[in-house]
């Protein structure tokens, strides 16, 4: 119990380390240098591309059901939300579809 | 005078109230996914021997998915506390992307240690888009603290009700990838210039077939800097 606690602390520290670092460094009076607002004006565009892949990157279209159910349920939400412009539709829409296709045809 | 100063106090409280209305409404989509997510993890923490009180506070002070499901392994496979350290810097190294790029609208907020403390991936991408540029920082706290809650609501309800849930939630953890897409689209929809969002998407996916699924993560954020740099060193931006 000891060690999950210390390890505990330790995960916590080093997440609030990796928040807070840029913050840390450039504290209310520095200056940010114009590299880091150039990146932090681009980086968010860029990183959502990222995330989006990266919580996909266990899906498997090798073996069944080859990735079917993710790929369908990706087009609804991509779809809906171009023709809707409503997140919170996009999202529950694309949930069901894929919670529909993996539990009741796959 | 009693009466201007209770008007004044009403208004206040009203705005309030509706910050906090709009908040809850904005951090919806994340509900499901966190208590899902949140869920899962708090079974297999239970599974591995450890109960509520572990659960609540890996939820409360670590407050990151991947971290944590990646703890359950760490504390049950004995390992060291540098061996915990260098895990969680690898697989949270993605969050000083968030902070730089929230530099600017954090640095000088009210509520700003919290803010800090709590941006999460999700967190992040509600609150960088363009659609929450122009809210108070007591929008952003109440964003922040929901999807919070939501998070320890999970974990908790996760150790407690274990696996005696009475349907099946398989496929809703879905509902985060849909959370990104969603945002992804929004952005291309509303931007001109589609360089840096191609950018993500690409360098991502050719480290994740390069690297594999295990460690793609770290390359694929120097390779989007690299590229951003590169792209702004050319049209004369940095």
């Amino acid at each position: 119990m000891n060690r999950a606690a210390a390890i505990t602390v330790i995960m916590s520290v080093c997440t609030i380390l990796l928040r807070s670092g840029p913050f840390l460094l450039f504290s209310k009076d520095r200056e940010i240098p114009r590299y880091l607002l150039f990146l932090g004006e681009k980086l968010p565009r860029a990183i959502i591309g990222m995330l989006v892949i990266y919580c996909l990157r266990s899906v498997s279209f090798a073996a069944k059901p080859w990735g079917i159910p993710e790929t369908v349920s990706l087009a609804a939400v991509v779809l809906l939300q171009i023709f809707r412009r409503n997140s919170l539709l996009s999202i529950l829409g694309g949930t069901v579809i894929c919670m529909f296709l993996v539990q009741a045809v796959f | 005078m009693f009466l201007h100063a209770c008007r004044g106090i009403i208004f206040v409280m009203n705005d309030r109230w509706k910050q906090i209305r709009k908040a809850w409404i904005t951090s919806l989509p994340v509900m499901a996914g966190y208590v899902v997510l949140g869920t899962g993890f708090g079974i297999l923490l239970k599974n591995a021997g450890y109960g509520v009180w572990c659960s609540l506070a890996m939820a409360l002070f670590i407050y990151a998915g991947s971290l944590q499901y990646a703890g359950i392994s760490l504390i049950t496979g004995g390992a060291s506390l540098l061996n915990a350290a260098v895990t969680s810097v690898i697989v949270n190294a993605r969050h000083l992307f968030y902070s730089i790029s929230m530099l600017g609208k954090y640095r000088n907020a009210e509520y700003k240690p919290y803010l800090i403390f709590a941006l999460t991936d999700e967190t992040y991408s509600l609150l960088s888009s363009d659609a929450a540029a122009d809210e108070t920082d007591f929008f952003c706290f109440m964003v922040s603290l929901f999807n919070h809650s939501y998070w320890v609501a999970g974990c908790v309800l996760g150790s407690l009700a274990g696996s005696f849930l009475p349907f099946s939630t398989e496929g809703i953890e879905f509902s985060m990838t849909a959370l990104f897409a969603a945002s992804f689209t929004e952005q291309w929809l509303s931007d001109r210039d589609h360089t840096a969002a191609l950018c993500g998407l690409i360098s991502t996916l050719l480290c994740l077939l390069v690297f594999g699924s295990e460690n793609f993560l770290i390359p694929a954020m120097l390779v989007i800097t690299a590229v951003l740099t590169f792209l702004g060193k050319k049209e004369g931006s940095i």
